[in-house]
């Protein structure tokens, strides 16, 4: 049996697969390239933007309150939403209000979490995604398998067979063609909407400015023709304050996109003036917990100085194997890994708890990281908890001898020793079920231990005492 | 929901009570982000333009220029902030080119460009600013496929730290880093998504 993620990517079409390697590994190399050429020490850049993050979480209860009074003071409406169902309950409510009856929205992963579409649906409201990738994964019915690129699992033929389904023109492969077909279907949507939907990269407690980026310019058009905009954000986005904010656009762009900025920055704190004619009157901020409080008590609450840029994803071995959907949740990859177990409560850990050990802690992910959060630790981490809580790990060969053997010197010199007997062994061809499993997905190197111990005390005899 | 907003806070302030030493926040200096390697030619402008046509964005400095592009695009139509109607809806008119001086939501389509004031620029992104206190209307310079923004020179910055330390009182302020873009699909880069595909920034040196 091997892991849940290993099966699933196993099963992925090979298209898919390598549409999702060439587009990570791309990104990839393109973020240092960028990274390099514009600053001397990207890496001092990358632990000062982990710990300005790091002292915002430490003291989130004070910045909280702060971004509460900045954004209050500046004329927005502010919500708190401890779980899904009472973020859902706080936006229904705020469109019921203002009779709102189609929205549209900006690519916003906390909406994501709380499944905001289908619910907003089943109470008649219509709810049209408009970043092209995510427009793409609605018509769908799809979810997204990447932070940044929602539809690096889809090649453009895929995309072309759905606009035809759709009725947005004639099977047509050109991305430019399918590009400006979404441009004219989604305008008169935004023109005849009642309010508009996005999520926030930042916000900043001295000033309550929420920082929104896009390259599309969708986030601009849900709010310029709209009465309504609702920002939907989790609690672990804020800044202390505005300056901090050029570390941090600085890093996100090159690091999600390989860009020096993204095309659209927003930074809104309020509604629009009144003597202007564009732009909401209304804005509802809903800061969300759903879990983060937890994950800011837990050992694990550097994952919460994550700003969803996705390099992570695109230097990851397995994602670029699995995919996002082989993580069997919003957020795939190294961050999801971390991410998922603890945002699933704490009697659902277990149901994620597979995820952590889907990496062979090659560090990859922790020096892309533009807020320098320690991702392998905090998979150990993870590890150490679903073992101390007895969480049964499929795919994982039973690992109590090697535990006795580790533990005992006397029996593993002798083991190691002793061990040099498996390179003579036909392995490949005992009938011991785990490990023909084990060999099925892996390679066994030559047995070259044992030899330590004795190389050592010849040694010592030969030069003197080792210092 | 108030009672969410004690549960949160309460839930959060249990949680870093019990962390022992604190990360303090770090003491930096203004300028720690910023890529001088983009900053190398000899005046602001030069900077400017350079980065803005790196990211494909069109700077200009002379009416000819605009009105060249604005025929080579084959337009007809555009909307002009009031203020700038003398300097720059005019001429255009003069020449054939139907100019509103106020958006009409109900034939967003008509507007193939339109002429906003910027707030400002940053030499070292290419980005030009834009903000409520100066932007006649959002639509205008956000539906029509060019965008013209009219910067006066006094207002180019260097560095996003110093654009920032221009936000003053403003409640809604864009950056626009050259025309929109996806690369969606198969990572395939493609102009003109959503918002306009063409970003002029004209320096008006007589404003």
């Amino acid at each position: 049996m091997s892991q849940p993620v290993d099966t699933f990517a196993k099963q992925l079409k090979p298209a898919t697969r390598e549409a999702v390697i060439k587009s990570a590994a791309l990104t990839t190399g393109q973020r240092v390239d960028i990274l390099s050429r514009d600053f001397e020490d990207p890496d001092a850049l990358r632990r000062l933007a982990g710990q300005i993050k790091q002292h915002t979480l430490e003291n989130l209860d004070q910045y909280l309150e702060q971004t509460e009074a900045s954004l209050t003071k500046a004329g927005a409406h502010v919500h708190f939403a401890s779980d899904v169902a009472s973020a859902r309950e706080i936006i229904l409510g705020i469109l019921q209000e203002h009779e709102v009856k189609t929205v549209v929205k900006s690519k916003s992963m906390a909406t994501e979490e709380i499944h905001l579409n289908p619910f907003l649906g089943q109470n008649g409201i219509e709810s049209i995604e408009t970043d092209l990738g995510e427009f793409i994964i609605q018509i769908d019915d799809d979810t997204p398998s990447h932070i940044v690129r929602p539809i690096i699992h889809k090649r453009r033929e895929e995309v072309a067979e759905s606009f035809e389904r759709e009725g947005l023109g004639d099977y047509n492969t050109d991305p430019e063609t399918i590009t400006r077909r979404a441009r004219v279907h989604l305008r008169s949507k935004y023109m005849n909407s009642g309010a508009g939907i996005t999520g926030a990269n930042f916000l900043s407690a001295e000033s309550g400015r929420m920082v929104l980026v896009t390259n599309e310019g969708n986030a601009r058009f849900s709010m310029a023709p709209n009465k309504v905009h609702i920002a939907v954000t989790g609690i672990e986005k804020i800044i202390p304050k505005d300056r901090d904010l050029s570390v941090f656009l600085n890093l996100l762009a090159r690091s999600a996109t390989a860009q020096q900025i993204t095309v659209y920055t927003q930074f809104i704190n309020g509604p629009r003036p009144a003597d202007k004619p564009s732009g909401p009157e209304h804005m509802h901020v809903v800061l969300l917990d759903n879990g983060r409080s937890d994950v800011l008590a837990s050992k694990c609450r550097e994952i919460l100085r994550c700003i969803r840029c996705g390099a992570c994803q695109n230097v990851c071995p397995v994602y670029r194997q699995a995919s996002g959907h082989g993580y069997r949740a919003v957020y795939g990859g190294p961050i999801g890994a971390v991410l998922s177990p603890l945002l699933a409560g704490k009697e659902s850990f277990g149901k994620f708890a597979d995820l952590p050990k889907a990496s062979s802690l090659c560090g990859a992910c922790r020096e892309v990281c533009p807020v320098d959060i320690p991702i392998p630790d905090l998979l150990l981490r993870h590890r150490e908890r679903a073992k101390s809580e007895g969480i049964p790990s499929p795919g994982s060969p039973p690992m109590e001898p090697f535990g006795s053997l580790a533990t005992s010197p006397a029996l593993w010199k002798t083991s190691m020793r002793a061990s040099k007997a498996l390179n003579h062994l036909p392995l490949g061809l005992m009938p011991i079920k785990p490990l023909q499993d084990w060999l099925a997905v892996r390679t066994l190197p030559k047995w070259q231990g044992g030899d330590f111990r004795a190389w050592l005390k010849k040694r010592g005899k030969e030069a003197g005492d080792v210092e | 929901m108030s009672s969410d907003r004690e549960q949160i806070l309460t839930r959060v302030r249990d949680a870093v009570k019990t962390i022992e030493s604190r990360t303090p926040y770090p003491d930096y200096p203004d300028d720690v982000a910023v890529a001088m390697n983009r900053l190398s030619g000899p005046s602001l402008w030069d900077n400017f333009a350079k980065n803005f046509a790196a990211v494909n964005g069109r700077p200009m400095t002379a009416h000819d220029e605009l009105t060249t592009f604005l025929q080579e695009q084959e337009v007809d139509t555009g909307y002009c902030d009031p203020d700038l109607y003398e300097a720059f809806g005019k001429p255009l008119e003069a020449l054939g080119l139907a100019i509103h001086k106020t958006y009409d939501r109900s034939d967003y389509d008509r507007y193939q460009f339109g002429i906003t004031r910027a707030s400002g620029a940053i030499a070292e992104t290419g980005t030009v600013v834009l903000t409520d206190s100066e932007t006649s209307d959002r639509l205008g310079a956000l539906t029509p496929w060019i965008h013209i923004a009219v910067l006066k020179p006094s207002r180019l910055v260097r560095s996003i730290g110093d654009a920032i330390g221009t936000f003053g009182g403003e409640s809604n302020i864009i950056w626009a880093t050259g025309p929109s873009k996806t690369a969606d699909i198969e990572g395939i880069l493609i102009e003109g998504v959503h918002g306009p595909g063409e970003q002029i920034c004209f320096f008006d040196e007589s404003g």
